[in-house]
């Protein structure tokens, strides 16, 4: 067989039409580009590709399944190690994880495993998730707390063993960062629905409007009969720089753009009752992929021009490849090598940026090198919107009614790095309230291995 | 969905609304504030816990119609149910050891000073209450009020009720001509009534407390729309407060970033509530 060293392109929305539209960008494989891609790969029978997956995804076997055109059984084989598919399909790095395994890439491009992944899950989204084998329910509740990626995944993971699985919710609506802060143009909303319509059907319960820390104490869970506790809270707190003007009217955390965007559909205002503050010149501070999504998210909403600002090069931009790739082919600006030193303001709104060059010395502690700031540099560009993306610390509400829980400097849960146990009898915790902000597949990895430890914790009782 | 158990009228636009809620009545401390959401296309509202009953397992919440939202929650009636009600919220009012207490309400800034002086009293304090509202038929829960403090005084803008004046007016009379002495001072109301009330205690050095209600989307600490900045540091009122000091607080700047979407607001109510009346969108 000959071997092909360039991956079966995806159709795209043309980048001039999706600047205008929330559509999503990626339209999918057929059946056909589905076929060819999976021929590609090589079946090692060593696959690095599964090690370099944080869920252990039996790559070769499903991608061997749709070679002889067995759909279901690759489907069957992705959601016995991954519940939310159709969702890790479009937005893991796979470039930085089992891509980047590949055998092939010593040679050239690697198989294209997320888009497979993709296809195959878009061609279930409407059946259930199968328990491995016929389980018993165990008469075991657990708490979930937070139904985003980690959440979701450890309470999946727990349904499908037979425990009984709450997920307390503190927004309206499930999904936590899906669905908050992915706009619709990376990962549909009704998509990331079907794939949490499945865990209801799987017998997982959601409750809304619950926020755990100020409606119900950890506490309050176990004296109402829950056995174990799963704390996947995430990273909601948004940070700002600490420069001048960052309370000017105009100033937006990415977060509040994002949820105001997305969760609340402000790109529909009026007949959405949630407005955003739309611009003409946007700035958004930050490289990384909640950058490029708000960044082109300010785009579709009309925005005249938008400038990514950067204070190191673009080859440190901490965004997917993918993602920076898409936000300049739709016209997104990138001003590297740039620090803002202080908002500008004119009668209580923004004006302008006043920023400072930068230049990179040598590494430091990221393995990056450092930036620093040109003497002198200074200069100001006009902008009358300016979007804060560089980053978010672990949400406060629970450690500050858990005292007992044991927390670093940042915030951040403390966890036993094998169990995810934290410092509470019966209480784990995973995904970005443990690390800080990171990405989807990381947080699915850690609900996953938490949900196994919950387990084996309740099974020996 | 979350029951409306009872609703009163208490003035021009303004509600009073008993909610079924046994998970927000369970932790609910005064000085906290749920997020209400009405339709699918919603938006997510602070309103302050005005009172609750573990037991029973209710929340009032007193509102006045300012704006989309407000005015949509005011057309539903008893029996119907918000789609949303989240909470408590915030951080709940401490409360304990203060012996002489002035609480200063002004408009529906009356409703969440209700449940505070209503634990001030019960804890033996004795409290002082000043409420102003801009005529007679804004002035609510006078009766209520009435019960739980030791003197109550009360201003309307034209003189429709009690003293002519406002709130700050009295509250002069009480310190400078009656020399009252208090150990806090509680006011909840429009921004510029408690920038005026705590730029008056200020020279007197009277501890100062207000509730603030800045725009929020979330109310969990997660979009930080709501920051603001008190005594030079930037403070997320949803999960820092809703209370601050209210002589370190930057209230010019709180009024600014109450004003920031006054221009999609009108966009807003104009022409959907007129739509609205219609029965149809």
């Amino acid at each position: 067989m000959k071997l092909v060293f360039t991956k079966t392109p995806m159709r795209e929305q043309d980048p001039l039409k999706r600047r205008n539209n929330f559509k999503e960008v990626n339209l999918g494989y057929s059946l056909e580009e589905a076929l060819h891609e999976a021929k590609r790969c090589l079946q090692c029978k060593k696959p690095k590709c599964v090690k370099g997956c944080p869920v252990n995804v039996s790559i070769p076997d499903f991608i061997d399944a749709i070679v002889k055109g067995d759909l279901e059984k690759a489907y069957n084989i992705i959601t016995t190690s991954n519940n939310l598919p159709a969702i890790c399909g479009r937005v893991c790095p796979q470039e930085q994880q089992c891509e980047k395994q590949c055998i092939l890439t010593t040679r050239g491009e690697s198989v294209a495993i997320g888009r497979l992944e993709r296809f195959v899950a878009d061609s279930f989204l409407d059946s259930d998730i199968k328990a491995d084998q016929e389980v018993k329910a165990k008469g075991k509740r657990v708490a979930v707390v937070g139904s985003g990626p980690a959440g979701l995944t450890a309470a999946g993971d727990l349904a499908k063993l037979g425990y009984d699985v709450t997920i307390f919710e503190a927004f309206h609506e499930p999904g936590g960062v899906l669905v908050y802060g992915i706009p619709e143009f990376r990962l549909p909303k009704d998509l990331v629905k079907k794939e949490i319509d499945k865990l209801k059907r799987l017998g997982v319960k959601f409750q809304m409007n619950t926020i755990i820390g100020k409606t119900l104490t950890i506490d309050d869970l176990f004296q109402d009969g829950f056995k174990a506790v799963f704390i996947g809270s995430g990273a909601g707190l948004p940070r700002f720089m600490g420069i001048d003007g960052e309370n000017l009217n105009g100033v937006y955390s990415a977060n509040e753009y994002l949820t105001r965007v997305n969760l609340m559909k402000a790109y529909d205002f009026p007949n959405s009752h949630t407005p955003v503050k739309l611009g003409e010149k946007i700035a958004v501070v930050g490289g990384g992929n909640v950058a490029m999504d708000a960044a082109r998210s300010a785009l579709r909403l009309g925005a005249r021009e938008v400038h990514i600002i950067y204070r190191r090069s673009m080859e440190e931009l901490p965004a997917r490849s993918e993602e920076v790739h898409h936000a300049r082919e739709e016209g997104v600006i990138f001003d590297v090598l740039i620090n803002p030193k202080e908002i500008i303001g004119e009668d209580g709104w923004v004006k302008g940026l006043k920023c400072v060059k930068m230049e990179l010395g040598e590494m430091d502690a990221s393995g990056r090198k450092r930036p620093r700031e040109i003497e002198g540099s200074e200069f100001i560009m006009d902008f009358d919107l300016v979007i804060m993306a560089i980053g978010t610390s672990p949400n406060p509400l629970i450690k500050a009614s858990t005292p007992e829980l044991e927390t670093n400097d940042r915030g951040g849960i403390l966890v036993d790095q094998e169990t995810y146990a934290t410092s509470m009898d019966r209480v784990y915790a995973g995904g970005d309230a443990v690390t800080g902000s990171a990405t989807v597949i990381m947080a699915m990895g850690a609900g996953k291995r938490a949900a196994q430890a919950i387990d084996k914790r309740l099974s020996k009782e | 969905m979350y029951k409306i158990l009872e609703k009163k009228a208490l003035g021009p636009g303004m509600w009073y609304m008993r909610i079924q809620a046994p998970l927000v009545a369970r932790r609910a401390m005064p000085g906290q504030f749920i997020m209400f959401r009405i339709s699918e296309e919603g938006e997510r509202v602070p309103l302050t816990i005005a009172d609750f009953d573990r037991q029973e397992g209710w929340v009032t919440i007193i509102f006045q119609e300012v704006g989309f939202s407000t005015k949509q929650l005011g057309r539903l009636e008893q029996g119907d149910h918000i789609l949303d009600f989240a909470g408590p919220l915030g951080q709940p009012s401490v409360l304990d050891g203060f012996k002489k207490v002035l609480c200063i309400g002004g408009g529906v800034g009356i409703a969440p000073l209700y449940p505070q002086i209503k634990q001030l009293s019960q804890a033996g304090a004795s409290v002082s209450v000043i409420i102003g509202a801009r005529s007679k038929d804004y002035i609510i829960l006078e009766e209520e009020i009435k019960g739980l403090s030791d003197s109550l005084y009360i201003a309307t803008d034209d003189g429709s009720y009690g003293q002519k004046g406002f709130v700050t007016d009295i509250l002069k009379d009480l310190i400078t001509k009656q020399a009252s002495k208090y150990d806090l001072v509680i006011a909840i109301g429009p921004l510029v009534m408690m920038k005026a009330v705590a730029d008056f205690t200020r020279a007197f050095a009277i501890p100062t407390r207000v509730s603030l209600n800045p725009i929020m989307v979330d109310g969990t600490g997660m979009c930080g729309g709501c920051r603001v900045t008190v005594g030079g540091q930037t403070k997320y009122a949803c999960v820092d407060g809703p209370e601050f000091d209210g002589h370190l607080v930057d209230f010019d700047e709180a009024m600014r970033r109450q004003g920031m979407y006054k221009q999609e607001e009108r966009v807003d109510h104009s022409c959907r509530l007129t739509d609205q009346g219609g029965g149809s969108k």
